[in-house]
């Protein structure tokens, strides 16, 4: 794995090199370039912020309020009738919202039940197969400023829902 | 988002006053603040330095060419992108990056992906289906190995950390395709959009 992780990691290096020689070959001013194309940045990100700011407040004071904990101790008692891991939708539920949160989650799973439990082996899965859906909802509209979203947010949430089950029937099938 | 971002703020403030923990409410607040100012730092110095690398590619024309060249798969998908458009580009280049692992890329270019996408867009406030179909692709997550979790299972000593491989990649393609799905049939019932 960590070979594959390296030439992954050298696809970006590569793509660069590429870019760089095939803008001075065509007479590209490259520097000059990168610099005029770069101060776009900062413009970019101060229109995401508030976004990115109202997304982290609405999952900071939920984690701190107790409202987590309550939500977590109500899929334990869904889980216990289906015979599933309870902790397994912790991070199902935690992963849309906060990647750091759910990895908290993750590694305490592997704390209690060990490395090679069916609840460790959902939640690497579910780690695996869902995005942060608010984050990038939040930085990718805020990056255009839309407003009026129709109705991408019950498609995402609902695509959230499916991967999240096809993940736990998935690990259920073959381990 | 009005209606999700309501609902949790309010039932945040209900449980922090039942469980007793409005001071812990407030410290909250401020480390989000914290927070979201790292977040935006770091995206600052990936996301300009993406800018930087694509305005290259578009001033020395590769962009084009590349949008000609990878028009055929994504037009599959997203139909009413023009020939040699950059937004065919950006997108390709987001979807890979996110194929690979290589998250740091795959934020900046999807960020030009939507400027991109923007540039299409006849109504400024109201998203497009391309932009629709691009941020549920994305929210899908598309990841060929999911290496975060492989790296945690191999540091707990799993036996066979690369288990979970396979199970990942077929929950990840089966949840992308039924993202897509839902997708068209909302668009398809949805009679605003027409």
């Amino acid at each position: 794995m960590d070979t594959i992780s390296l030439v992954f990691q050298g696809l970006i290096p590569v793509f660069i090199f590429f870019t760089v020689i095939y803008g001075f070959a065509k007479g590209v001013p490259v520097y000059d370039s990168f610099v005029s194309g770069a101060k776009d940045g900062i413009g970019i990100i101060i229109g995401i912020f508030p976004y990115v700011l109202a997304i982290f407040i609405a999952v900071k004071t939920f984690e701190a309020s107790g409202a987590f904990d309550f939500i977590r101790k109500l899929f334990a008692f869904v889980a216990t009738p289906f015979n599933l891991p309870p902790e397994v939708f912790s991070v199902a539920m935690v992963k849309p919202f906060s990647n750091a949160a759910s990895l908290g989650i993750f590694t305490e799973i592997l704390k209690s039940t060990g490395p090679d439990s069916l609840a460790s082996m959902m939640a690497a899965v579910i780690m695996g197969s869902a995005e942060t859906t608010f984050y990038v909802l939040a930085v990718y509209l805020g990056a255009v400023g839309i407003k009026k979203t129709k109705y991408l947010v019950p498609v995402c949430l609902a695509a959230d829902m499916t991967g999240i089950v096809i993940a736990i029937i998935l690990v259920k099938l073959l381990f | 988002m009005n209606t999700v971002w309501l609902l949790v703020v309010c039932i945040s403030v209900v449980f922090a006053a039942i469980n007793g923990r409005i001071d812990g409410f407030t410290k909250a607040m401020f480390e989000a603040g914290k927070a979201a100012v790292e977040v935006c730092l770091y995206l600052v110095a990936i996301v300009s330095l993406w800018l930087g690398i694509t305005r290259i590619l578009e001033d020395s024309g590769l962009i084009y060419k590349l949008s000609n060249f990878f028009r055929p798969a994504i037009s599959l998908l997203f139909k009413n992108i023009p020939e040699g458009h950059p937004s065919i580009t950006s997108i390709t280049l987001n979807l890979l990056a996110n194929f690979f692992g290589l998250g740091n890329a795959a934020t900046p270019l999807g960020i030009k992906a939507m400027e991109d996408l923007q540039t299409l867009n006849p109504d400024n406030d109201t998203i497009t289906f391309e932009m629709m179909l691009f941020i549920v692709i994305n929210t899908s997550s598309i990841q060929l190995v999911p290496f975060t979790a492989i790296g945690l299972l191999a540091s707990y000593g799993s036996r066979n950390p690369n288990a979970i491989v396979l199970p990942t990649i077929i929950a990840t393609v089966i949840s992308s395709a039924t993202a897509v799905g839902i997708l068209w049939l909302f668009k398809k019932f949805s009679r605003k959009d027409r």
